[in-house]
């Protein structure tokens, strides 16, 4: 039977050799400012894959309560999503949570993912990917974490973005022949749905 | 004699024509029986609908259908302020209210940077380690009449009743509590509550070895469960699976411990992992064992709560919850360890609105419950009743 070997135990020490230039996001957080160690150690992190990956991901947002960097070239996202998992010092074993958002403003869909590396390296990070709101495609990661199958089902089905790749990519908690996206913020609840009166 | 006649080619079935017994070559049907268990079936723990593809007795593939008790809790959260969404997190875990106002509550205070006074933070611990206790009783109730063991249900009922009637008590409703609220409690617990969740626990000690040692103590109970719907570590969490499913595969793993939040760095507990003795580590008797031994974790967490509890005086459970709950802009993913694993809230703040722009529940049922497809493979029927139950989901977090 496999067991999981090397489990961190946390402690509050500084990281050794720990000496980063995060760039920070002009307004959301002065530089200069005492960053946490978990902050510290998503910083370490998004440099690793920033290395590799250059341009196609955005700065750090490193704010206490959730960092996390943008995926901007949308098509390179399963090559990071590899990456952040199979990298010695990423490891990124476990997603957390991945969550569809809507941005009406800017005419795109998303999704954001939370990362850890669980019981090897204990860091996380989160990641978000956007699309077009009409007809938008963000490639799937599920064959590279499990958890992404379900969790991009929801999104899809919540929010309309399609992802290439997925295994079987259908409504999971709205009926299959439900009309429209429900979590979108323009979204309008259908009149009837198989003679029963929906809005009450 | 009777003669025998025999008819066509294939399978063989005996009929009786009129007084002549023929053999029958009945084209029986060979390919794959699609058998819909559920939505209303007492196994699923629901309204869970399992499309088994079936090969005889033996499941090639069980696909879980949801939705079925899908209410749009991130909908309705997008249109109440931040407190009114307190109730709504009672009614995704029915099991364990108190564990998911816990987890909310803590979300928005990380958005917030709020806080919490010393008392509410132990109030807060102490009511939801009873209720996990109260949850992890219905669990192993509920899987002992999933593999034909009555009596430790209604042992459980009698225990978790107990239960519940302390925290009625406290808040005033017996499973959908509101008493958790942002930066504070609804109200302090009654002048004699923790003496009476001291008595309680004292009652309920030799209880839960008791019922240990009627299930797995049952041999008919470990057969059913011994070596079934074994899961590997790293298949687990690669599934993203948490809480004592995650520890049944063998990774110490407790966000109370490896995430912490409150007060629960000062506290004393083990995290329990199966030790592979009475069962093969990932296996449905494992997941059984870590929640019955959690058990006992709870009860000593609760008791060293009651010991470092500061008093009641000149305390105020209101004073720390904000007049009006608007955070700044920005994001936050907070989680707590609920009984059935880990409750994540993804929080999207505007900072203009009152209402989140954004709020996300990952619940820990519906993605223990996304490794049905792998686990189920080559099982028996009556098998699958054994790994449903092991998961032990609540539909209500599943579909939200």
């Amino acid at each position: 039977m496999l067991r999981i070997h090397g489990l961190l135990s946390s402690g509050s020490e500084k990281l050794p050799g720990l000496n980063l230039t995060i760039r920070f996001i002009p307004g959301k957080m002065e530089e200069g400012k005492e960053v946490s160690r978990s902050v510290q150690e998503s910083a370490a992190a998004y440099k690793i894959i920033q290395e590799r990956f250059g341009t196609a991901v955005s700065a750090l947002d490193a704010n206490e309560t959730m960092p996390f960097f943008e995926v901007l070239e949308s098509g390179s996202w399963f090559e990071i999503a590899l990456y952040m998992r199979d990298h010695a010092k990423l490891k990124f074993n476990y997603m957390a949570c991945m969550s569809g958002v809507d941005y009406p403003a800017e005419g795109k869909v998303g999704i954001i993912c939370n990362f850890q590396s669980l019981a090897l390296l204990n860091h996380k990070l989160a990641v978000k990917v956007k699309c077009d709101r009409d007809g938008g495609c963000i490639p799937s990661v599920s064959r590279v974490w499990h958890t992404a199958n379900w969790h991009e089902r929801e999104a899809y089905d919540l929010f309309g973005m399609m992802f290439t790749g997925h295994p079987e990519l259908k409504r999971i908690l709205c009926p299959d022949d439900w009309e429209g996206y429900p979590l979108r913020k323009d979204y309008k609840v259908q009149e009837r749905y198989h003679g029963i009166k929906v809005p009450y | 004699m009777q003669e025998l006649e025999r008819v066509g080619q294939g399978s063989v079935r005996v009929t009786r024509k009129s007084d002549k017994l023929v053999i029958v070559e009945k084209d029986l049907a060979t390919e794959q029986m699609v058998l819909a268990m559920g939505p209303q079936h007492p196994s699923t723990h629901g309204v869970l609908k399992l499309e088994c593809l079936t090969d005889g007795e033996v499941i090639t593939e069980a696909i879980p259908c949801l939705g079925y008790l899908h209410r749009c809790f991130e909908k309705c959260c997008e249109n109440v302020d931040y407190p009114a969404i307190v109730p709504y997190t009672d009614r995704l875990d029915y099991l364990s209210g108190m564990n998911s106002e816990f987890a909310y509550a803590l979300a928005v205070e990380k958005l917030l940077d709020l806080e919490i006074p010393r008392r509410v933070e132990f109030i807060r611990v102490i009511v939801s380690e009873l209720n996990r206790i109260a949850s992890h009783l219905v669990a192993i109730g509920t899987y002992g009449i999933d593999l034909g063991a009555f009596t430790p249900f209604l042992f459980c009922f009698r225990d978790r009743e107990i239960i519940l009637g302390l925290l009625e008590w406290a808040s005033g409703a017996r499973m959908l509590y509101n008493y958790i609220w942002i930066g504070g409690l609804a109200c302090d617990v009654p002048a004699d509550f923790l003496k009476r969740v001291r008595e309680f626990i004292a009652y309920f000690r030799p209880k839960a070895v008791e019922l240990q040692e009627l299930l797995t103590g049952n041999e008919i109970f470990v057969k059913r469960t011994y070596g079934i719907g074994i899961m590997p570590a790293d298949v687990a969490i690669n599934y993203g699976w948490s809480g004592p499913m995650l520890r049944g595969s063998g990774v110490k793993w407790d966000l109370r411990r490896n995430d912490p939040y409150s007060v629960y760095p000062e506290l004393d507990f083990k995290v329990v992992v199966p030790d592979g003795k009475l069962s093969v580590i990932g296996d449905c008797l494992s997941r059984h064992l870590v929640r019955a031994v959690e058990m006992e974790e709870s009860l000593k967490i609760i008791e060293q709560c009651i010991d470092k509890i500061p008093s009641s005086e000149g305390f105020n459970s209101r004073v720390a919850i904000p007049k009006r709950i608007r955070p700044k802009a920005g994001e936050v993913y907070s989680r707590a360890e609920n009984p059935r694993g880990e409750l994540g809230f993804y929080i999207e703040s505007d900072g203009k609105s009152t209402k989140p722009v954004r709020c996300k529940a990952r619940s820990s049922c519906f993605v223990n419950l996304s490794a049905m497809k792998d686990l189920s493979k080559g099982q028996l029927i009556p098998d699958l009743v054994a790994i449903i139950g092991s998961i032990d989901i609540v539909l209500g977090e599943v579909d939200r």
